[in-house]
This record gives structure tokens, sequence and C-alpha cells, in this order.
């Protein structure tokens, strides 16, 4: 990666920004799984692998699968955030290998929030 | 003046780094040019919790709620709906077609009182890339730093923010860094920057997870803390005991350095800096700045008497920018968003003076006997009783609230008479505790204050470096004191003994180990001395914890011989058949609570061993 000078770095912003926002490009959800030390000692490890094999299992490749730090309420982790195209993101919690299947399905693919491992929707707020 | 309506722009981190702040203005601009000053107006409020549809702009008292609101969107916004009256129906927030069966994240308490400023990118972001860090504005402070101000200008706008070291001392960080600046400057030394994320207290875990969610933000805080004080070396001191915080700190760097954001001539501004990571061993006192700093060396790690700064003779005897992970964190945004913004939050007024009052947020890792445990971010002044019951759900097991424990092993544990206390560095050090790195205990009512004491002694009795004298031999004699007082062996002057070693350990240790780890014993005794007092002249331990001063006992009219304990009991200490009362061998049951978590009809009592025969 070449050295940036400040315009590369407002141009990786704005690009990196599409990315991350969802509002454009083509993916239809992106999944993150929260992979801070609780998380991943509560089984967060074992909860992506079995995302990602169900993932490639299904063959949709338009879904993004990405991990972020420790979501905060650590007694409930591993936790997961499924965010689809244009709607609120919902923070799942207490999760398995077999439940982040089921929501992939049902959510991800079928639009219907698993009621039973869903903590609440929306964003956490910053100052 | 009445304005007939209020639209209210969103100015939380995610809507801002979705250009909000574009928004707000051209809505001001618009909304004048359309003559509707007089009655319009524009308020920038803060987040609205729905970050993934920013910006967010609400307009009062219509309801109206629209996202991804633009700067192109503005003119036909203000002239459609502000003018005319038409909601903008291409900018309204459609929901999912079936109604949402789960709640907002905003309608929980456990979310709803946090701010998360430090913790802005927690779960948002992938820590291990730096394009989503640069994504959410990432790097733009230093930028700012780099190239529209200058180094006095940067060290100026943190004194004015009052943000002060999170690491438990409260020492302005300005002040910190113009000393610094100072001190090489007069001594033509180069200054060292170091970041202290050797956070070593018993169920602490604030600048992990800060490291773990956002490594970049302590990188770009250091760059910029680098610029301010003029150095071009740092260290980051880490744990030994955290992994993946060190491992993606690590990548945080190689991708600064391969962007050019740290080693040379960074971003063609001709400042150089680089980042190196030192791992330390475990020792607590490490966490201690000149034990930190002797352990960088290569020495080991004890510490020094301070009259001697070390932001004047620290690290080889360089001038030494020492500040703790959560502060380095907090340095971007405060150069990106003014130290007006975030001396606004926390309470007091900073004005010129960064000593006065507590400004910005505070990350505390709470854990526990407390339904919620994990890692939150409040505003400095909630209070503790919104952290334990809104913030934490309160006490699991339908048992009562007894104590809190702020600041680490060496902090004070605070009774329910004290839970209205705003949580800030003076109220806290005023009630005989201290804020130190943000870990919270949560205590309930079958915790015994004395047992607790000299869990906390022990600990720092085995942490304590045993350089000076009133500190290895103070820490010594108020843990030989304690056991005895949990094993029923307590004198009537030994709570006056506590307290007098105690006083000289504050007076008298060379360093803040020593200084503050009376605290657990003086606030407990301070707080809780009834419950010396029962240890001591009843010989009970009111909270049924301390073995040597209860019995097991089974409850003949509640047993149904289930049987159960005699299975869970380890040591056979359970007798008793199948459908028959059972009962406890006193000689060799070793109280463990086995039985006790296995009994379903609560037929185990833990009762004072001189109420059995």
């Amino acid at each position: 990666m070449p050295r940036l000078s400040i315009e590369d770095l407002k141009k990786i912003r704005d690009d990196a920004k599409q990315t991350l926002t969802l509002r454009s490009g083509d993916a239809r959800a992106r999944i993150t799984v929260h992979m801070g030390t609780c998380g991943i000692s509560a089984g967060a490890r074992e909860v992506m692998g079995a995302l990602l094999k169900g993932i490639e299992s299904s063959g949709i490749t338009d879904v993004i699968v990405t991990t972020s730090g420790c979501a905060g309420l650590c007694s409930r982790e591993p936790m997961a955030t499924v965010e689809l195209k244009g709607q609120p993101p919902v923070k799942y919690v207490d999760l398995k290998p077999e439940r982040i299947l089921r929501i992939f399905n049902e959510h991800v693919l079928g639009g219907r929030i698993v009621t039973d491992f869903a903590l609440a929707s929306g964003c956490e707020t910053t100052g | 003046m009445a304005f007939r309506t209020h639209v209210l722009v969103c100015a939380g981190t995610g809507c801002v780094s979705g250009n909000s702040f574009i928004t707000a203005r051209t809505l001001e601009s618009e909304i004048r040019k359309q003559g509707l000053a007089e009655e319009v107006q524009v308020i920038r409020t803060g987040c609205q919790g729905f970050c993934a549809a920013g910006p967010i702009v609400i307009v009062q008292p219509d309801g109206v709620f629209y996202c991804g609101v633009t700067a192109k969107d503005v003119p036909f916004l203000v002239q459609e709906h502000l003018l005319k009256g038409r909601p903008v129906k291409r900018l309204l927030y459609s929901p999912p077609a079936e109604k949402v069966p789960i709640p907002a994240l905003k309608d929980i308490p456990f979310f709803a009182k946090q701010k998360l400023v430090v913790l802005r990118n927690r779960g948002a972001i992938d820590p291990e890339r730096i394009d989503d860090y640069i994504a959410v504005d990432g790097y733009s402070a230093l930028v700012k730093a780099l190239t529209e101000m200058t180094a006095e200008q940067i060290i100026n706008e943190i004194k004015r923010s009052g943000l002060r070291g999170r690491g438990g001392g409260g020492f302005p960080t300005g002040i910190k860094w113009e000393t610094c600046r100072h001190a090489a400057l007069h001594r033509a030394v180069e200054p060292v920057v170091v970041c202290n994320a050797d956070e070593g207290d018993p169920g602490a875990f604030m600048d992990r997870s800060i490291i773990e969610s956002d490594p970049h933000a302590v990188v770009e805080g250091m760059i910029i803390g680098a610029r301010a004080v003029g150095s071009s070396e740092g260290f980051v001191y880490i744990r030994h005991e955290y992994p993946i915080a060190r491992e993606r700190l690590l990548k945080a760097i190689e991708q600064a350095r391969d962007y050019g954001l740290l080693g040379k001539n960074i971003l063609n501004t001709g400042m150089d800096f680089d980042i190196e990571i030192v791992q330390g061993a475990g020792a607590f006192v490490c966490g201690e700045s000149t034990a930190l700093m002797a352990s960088l060396e290569g020495k080991v790690g004890e510490p020094r008497a301070k009259y001697i700064h070390t932001v004047e003779y620290g690290y080889k005897n360089r001038p030494t920018n020492l500040n703790n992970v959560e502060t380095w964190a907090n340095v971007p945004l405060i150069i990106n968003r003014g130290a007006q913004w975030f001396a606004s939050m926390g309470t007091g007024e900073v004005g010129e003076n960064p000593w006065n009052g507590s400004s910005g947020t505070k990350v505390f890792s709470m854990v526990g006997k407390v339904n919620n445990t994990g890692l939150i971010e409040v505003p400095m002044g909630i209070t503790l009783r919104e952290i334990v019951f809104d913030i934490g759900g309160g006490i699991p097991g339908g048992n009562k609230f007894k104590a809190v424990q702020t600041g680490g092993p060496s902090g004070g544990c605070l009774p329910d008479s004290l839970l209205d206390m705003p949580v800030d560095f003076d109220s806290l050090t005023e009630a005989g505790s201290m804020m130190g790195s943000g870990g919270m205990i949560v205590m309930d009512d079958q915790t015994c204050m004395v047992d607790v004491a000299r869990y906390f002694i022990s600990f720092l009795t085995e942490e304590s470096c045993g350089k000076c004298t009133p500190c290895r031999e103070g820490l010594r004699t108020s843990l030989d004191v304690l056991e005895r007082i949990t094993q029923g062996k307590g004198k009537p002057e030994d709570v006056e003994l506590l307290r007098e070693v105690g006083e000289i350990m504050q007076d008298c240790c060379l360093c803040a180990l020593g200084t503050s780890a009376p605290n657990p014993v003086l606030s407990t005794i301070r707080y809780f001395s009834d419950e010396y007092d029962a240890h001591i002249r009843q010989h009970t331990c009111p909270a049924g914890v301390c073995k040597e001063l209860i019995e097991f006992l089974i409850d003949e009219e509640k047993c149904d011989g289930c049987h159960a304990c005699f299975t869970a009991c380890p040591v056979g200490a359970v007798a008793g058949e199948v459908k028959k009362l059972h009962n406890i061998n006193k000689i060799t049951c070793e109280k463990c609570g086995a039985c006790i978590e296995m009994c379903k009809r609560n037929a185990i009592l833990k009762v004072p061993r001189s109420q059995v025969a």
C-alpha cells in the first residue's frame, strides 16, 4: 500500500463509507459477529464458523460478514448484529452455531426477525 | 421569541460522520433564504440511535422522521415541508413491512443511559481494517492537528476540554502535555510518549475492550499527542495477558505505517513518529508510571519517589508523556469536535482551569452481583444508582444491594446511602473511594465486607513490589489482622489498628499502589463498621461467608430426602438415604456450598457457629 497524502485519505474515507453504511452497493445485508475477548470465550468463533459455512452452502454471495469488538453486554455474548439494507440493525444475544444459522435463514434470507434471540433494534447513543 | 417549528438535526458521531453538520448548516441558510428564520429553528441534537440511516432530521411538532438527509435534499425539504407543510415522502423513514416485534435499543435501559464517545465505534467497525476506521472519520483529527493547528493550539484545546487522566489519577491531560513540551524544549531533549495499557485491576477490562474494538483511535490519539509534545518515539506498554488486544494493536500500527500515518514524514507534513509495543509480564505495580518506565528500560518494575516528575525525567531520563488507553482514545474526538463539545458533557465548568469538574464520559466495566455485566460508557456525573439499577439492571436472584466498589482493588466500597452520589473524580475521592481506571464491582447482601477487604488486601500484598516499608509491612499487617477477624479471632482494638496502619500508608508509601491500598479497608470500616463488630464481638459473619464462623445445617422441615446434596458433596460430608432426612457432618464439611446450589428446597442453612451445639 502506497503512503497516503491527505487527499488520498479523504478518498479512502468516501469509498469506505459506502461499504460501511450499506446505503449503496450490492450487498443485501451485513452480519457483524462481535469478537471481543468476552465474545470469543463465550463461543463467538464457533458462531462465526457456522455462519460462514452456512452462507457458503447456501450459495448466497451478497451478504457481508464482518467482525467487530465487544458490544458491551458481555453477559449476553456471543452477540451479532444483523443489518438488512434500509432497516435498522438488529442485535442478537446468547448465540450458538445453530441459532446463527436460523437467524441467517429466517432474518437475512426471509426478512423475519428471529424474536427468540433478538435483543433490540437500532444503534447506540453516541456523544 | 417562539418558533412554530423546530428542525432537529442529529449531531451524534454516526450522523456527523455522515456530514450532518453540513446538512444543518445548509438547512439554516436555506431557511434564511426562504424567509423562515423567525419561524423555524434548527437544533443539533444528541444521537437518535438510528445511525445506520443518518443524517437523521426530525421536524417537530409534526413528528416527521427523515433519514439520509444530505445538503442537496435540503432546498426541496425546506420548500416542501417547512414552507408548504407537505412532508417529503422520498426521505421519510419507511419501517419494514412487518411491525418490528422487538424493542428499540434506545428503549432498553442498559443502552439508553449510555453515551458512547470513546466506544463510539464499538461493535460498528471492524477493528482490523484501517479503512473502516477511516470511514468513520478516523485520522481526520490527525490531519487537522498536523495542518491547521500548532502544538500550542493542540495543547490548549485539550486543556480547555477538561480531559483528565482516565487511568485513575485524574490529572489534567493538557497540563501534562504542556509540562512535557516545556521540559523537552527547556532541556533540549526529545520527549517520549507512552500509552499505559497495563490494566491490572481484577475485574476491569476497559482498556482491553477499547483496544479490541477501536485500536486506531488509540494510535491516532498518540500521534496527535506526539505532535503536541514534539516527540518522534512512542511506546505502548501492554500486559501479556491481553493477546487479542495486542494482536489488533499490532495490526493497527502496521496498517498505519503502510499508509504513512506512522513513520517518517507522516502525510507528507514532515512529522516523524513511530510506535513500538512492549509487553509487560503481568505485574500489577507496572501500571504505576515510574515502575512502568523502569520496566520499559528493561529494569525491575519498581516505582521510585516522584519529587522529580516523569514528564521531566522519565524513560531513560527523557521527558515522558504517559497517558492511559482511554485518555488517548478521547483525543481525536476532542480535536475534531472541539474542547467545548467535550466540556459540555460531565460535571463542573472547565473554563480556564482543567482541574474544575470532570468533563466527558467514563468507561466502566461492571461486574459482580449485577444482572447486566458488561462494558459501559456513561457521561460523568451520572449517579451510582443509575449505573447499578438502570444500566446494570439491579441485583440478580432477588437479593439486596449492599455495596459497589469503584476504582479496582484499591478503590473503596460505597454503601447504598451513597447511591445517589454523582460519579466524578472529586465526589468519589471525597467518599473515600476513587475513580481509578473504571472497574466497578457490585456486591449484594450475600457478600461479607470484611472478607472483601481481606480479599483485596491479599491481592495487593502479593502485588506490592516490597520496595518501601510502609507498603510492604503495612499490607502484611493489615492482611494478618483481617484474616484474624474473618476467623473470629479478632480483638476489640483491631479496627483501630487497621485504621492507623492505613493512614500511615496513605501518608508514607512511595507510589499510588501503596497510598491507595488501604482504601478497601478504610472504606469498609467507615461504612460497614457493624460487620467488623459482628465478627469481632459476636464472632458471627452476618452474610454467612466467613467459613470459620458458620456451620452448614439441614432444615429438618424443608428436607424431603431428594439426595441431591449427598451426590453433590465432594468430600462425603452429607449422610442420609433417599426420602429420609439428611444431615451434614460438621467435621468433614468444607463449606464449599456445592450442596446449597443443588438443593431445590432451600433446606440447607448457614448458621452462626455459636448457635450450633
